[in-house]
């Protein structure tokens, strides 16, 4: 495993800018996630650092190895795409096996299947290795292409969405195992998702990605509870962040310049006795989450409703802010 | 709009019964998510509904009529596919006004309808734009228009945001559900993603391999789920199952599992010596050094505001949701408290949920 560095990487497609100077370290044994919407430019990130594509400036280093120039297949990096392909007609083992049977490897045979087994048992698919690959299901299929990175022992893992097409149940399960698998192996991993639960539960840190740009990089709990603007505020939590203007709670600390404030659940007291400032809207009953719908003169907020805090819809409520996030007329942080 | 009424409906490919025997019926007005694994037959008894597939036996009503044998297009029936297609070359007033113009509407309707729909759906203030230069959400909505426009009878709607990205998905939920709640419209909605159908959905149907294994409103489910497989397949995490051999007697108010006793809502039915689970939901654990039901920390998973402690115990992995605030270390050896109230006793053989006063006054699909 290894260090990789991007430094200062640009990248154009004809007038649309798809990454704009972006400064990014993963660090040997860590797990990057890269977190944005669709045309963010995180796929690009991946295939620039894998060879598919060329950067039009900055520098791409592997292990202290400047790759600008070099194959894809030079780089000693594992791609899993979301789609996974598998070789029809192999069985899962030689799936598996496939990347290691190549002249540029050569390795032994006892080596290959030592390899194969430790990577199929990691991935829970050792009770399937005789299958033909076209005779699994989606989980078991997306497991045997992450499986097929493994053997490999790359420099860096670069996955883009690799769970996306999965049942949700089933990338609930394969997030946490991925995780395992990467510390197990200490494995340099450089992942892309569009789902902030995928992206807090397995980084190390995540970076968040807007219009080609680093917008702030740091570990979930940095990422969440300080944000360096609005945009980052609104990309982790569930429910969303409440961005109210400055004024709908009263509130005696707001610091000069504060136009915005950003409430998440552990920033609103509420209190039913006292002054009420206002109303219970509905409660949205989710399972394991119910959201609480509150109602400031026109404002609305959600938080998480607390179990053991009685409301029905109608009922007054004090509402008052716990130490929230203040942002400016820009969206930055203000303080 | 009109209710759905469906019959011992069943469904063959085959020697394979994609569709065994289902009964339900949606209310006028009300929102049905469809929701299981694929293959679970969700699809195949919304396109029967829809008249794309014809049963095998079985009948389904609509408002009333028999419609079993009808034409898709005699059904007065909207679906909306995984994937909106618009047509490209027109404007959003001309793209939502297009199934009304098919069926020869009056222009002067046309243009009321047309615009009443855009209103409701907040893209009024698009109506003459092009559609291809439209951002995704926007696109959406006026697929959504294009469907409401024509006052079916009802919905059926098929994964519509299953190819979204996950922080745009969470916003069409909420317009959706927020649609529904102004027009009304009889709905059923498939998907395999329970988030989507607890936020939406009045009832919702969970299915496994061609089988309705619960019918009821989404608390209803989620408190008190009829089978371990419903009450594995909703929640995230999902239900936690500590197992434990004992037999049951009517009366009884207490389980014993891993040699700690455990009270529990009280059991109304005999049950034989055999296998059996306690059901506790990852927010219905508490840790408190006095419990005497220990495990050691094996993980946590950050949420922000929550995270998810899994707990090693003898029978497995148990998961708790506990605010984000407090620290374990891994290896630490914890005590878990459980919400009496909460818990559920499910037969592992026959995966079913053991009567209790938890359940009583509860309706099984």
């Amino acid at each position: 495993m290894a260090e990789v560095i991007l430094k200062e990487i640009s990248k154009d497609y004809g007038d649309t800018r798809a990454l704009s100077n972006l400064d990014l370290i993963v660090a040997d044994g860590e797990c990057v996630v890269l977190l944005g919407p669709t045309g963010a430019g995180k796929t690009t990130t991946l295939r620039l650092i894998a060879g598919l594509e060329r950067a039009d400036s900055g520098r791409i280093t592997i292990g202290g190895r400047d790759v600008g120039t070099e194959a894809p297949a030079a780089r000693d990096v594992a791609f899993v795409f979301q789609q996974y392909s598998l070789y029809p007609h192999l069985s899962v083992y030689e799936n598996l096996a496939f990347p290691l049977r190549s002249p540029a490897r050569r390795l032994g045979k006892d080596d290959i299947d030592r390899r194969v087994r430790d990577v199929a048992r990691m991935v829970r698919i050792d009770h399937k290795l005789e299958n033909r690959s076209t005779r699994l299901s989606g989980g078991e299929m997306q497991r045997v292409a992450i499986g097929r990175a493994l053997v490999r022992r790359p420099a860096i893992f670069l996955m883009d969405e690799p769970l996306s097409s999965l049942d949700a149940k089933l990338r609930a399960e394969l997030r946490l195992e991925l995780k395992r698998i990467q510390k197990e192996l200490g494995a340099t991993l450089l992942y892309v998702t569009h789902d902030q639960i995928e992206a807090m539960t397995m980084a190390d840190r995540i970076g968040i990605l807007a219009e080609g740009r680093l917008v702030q990089i740091g570990t979930p709990r940095e990422i969440y509870s300080n944000p360096a603007n609005t945009h980052v505020a609104a990309r982790l939590g569930q429910p969303h962040i409440n961005l109210i203007p400055v004024d709908v709670i009263p509130d005696s600390r707001a610091p000069a310049g504060a136009r915005t404030v950003g409430a998440r659940t552990e920033h609103l007291d509420i209190s039913l006795v006292g002054n009420a400032n206002a109303h219970v809207d509905w409660v949205e009953h989710l399972g394991d989450q119910n959201h609480l719908h509150i109602k400031v003169g026109d404002c609305k907020l959600i938080t998480l409703a607390n179990p053991y805090l009685p409301v029905k819809p109608g009922d007054k409520i004090g509402l008052r802010l716990k130490n929230p996030l203040y942002f400016g007329a820009d969206g930055n942080r203000v303080y | 709009m009109a209710e759905i009424r469906i019959e011992n409906l069943r469904k063959e490919f085959g020697s394979f019964a994609a569709v065994e025997d289902s009964s339900f019926v949606v209310r006028d007005g009300e929102f049905l998510a469809l929701l299981g694994p694929s293959g679970c037959g969700k699809t195949t008894t919304l396109r029967m509904i829809a008249g794309l597939e014809l049963p095998t036996s079985g009948k389904i009503f609509l408002a009333g009529e028999d419609v079993t044998l009808n034409r898709a297009r005699e059904r007065d029936i909207a679906f909306v596919f995984q994937l909106f297609a618009l047509y490209p070359h027109m404007n959003v007033r001309k793209n939502i006004g297009f199934p009304l113009l098919a069926q020869g509407v009056s222009k002067a309707e046309i243009r009321s309808r047309v615009e009443e729909t855009a209103r409701l759906l907040q893209i009024d203030h698009i109506l003459n734009k092009s559609v291809s230069g439209l951002a995704g959400g926007d696109r959406q909505r006026v697929a959504l228009g294009r469907a409401i426009v024509r006052r079916p009878k009802c919905f059926l709607m098929d994964e519509p945001l299953g190819t979204l990205d996950a922080e745009f998905r969470d916003l069409m939920v909420r317009e959706l559900r927020e649609l529904h709640n102004r027009i009304h419209a009889t709905t059923v909605y498939v998907t395999h993603d329970q988030l989507e159908a607890m936020a939406m959905a009045d009832k919702i149907a969970v299915m496994n391999h061609g089988i309705i294994e619960q019918f009821g409103s989404p608390q209803e489910i989620y408190n008190r789920p009829a089978t371990m497989y419903v009450a594995d397949f909703i929640g995230s995490p999902p239900m936690n199952f500590l197992r434990f051999k004992a037999g049951l007697q009517k009366g009884t108010r207490s389980v014993s599992v891993e040699g700690v006793d455990i009270t529990v809502p009280e059991i109304h039915q005999d049950v034989a010596e055999g296998e059996l689970a306690l059901g506790v939901r990852p927010e219905d654990i508490r840790f408190s050094d006095a419990s005497s039901l220990r495990g050691a920390v094996y993980g946590s998973e950050y949420h922000g505001t929550n995270q998810i402690v899994a707990v090693e115990m003898a029978e497995g992995l148990v998961k708790a949701r506990v605010p984000a605030d407090q620290n374990f270390r891994i290896g630490e050896k914890v005590g878990l408290e459980l919400n009496h109230d909460k818990l559920c006793v499910f037969d592992c053989t026959s995966g079913r949920a053991v009567p209790s006063s938890r359940y009583a006054g509860a309706h099984h699909g």
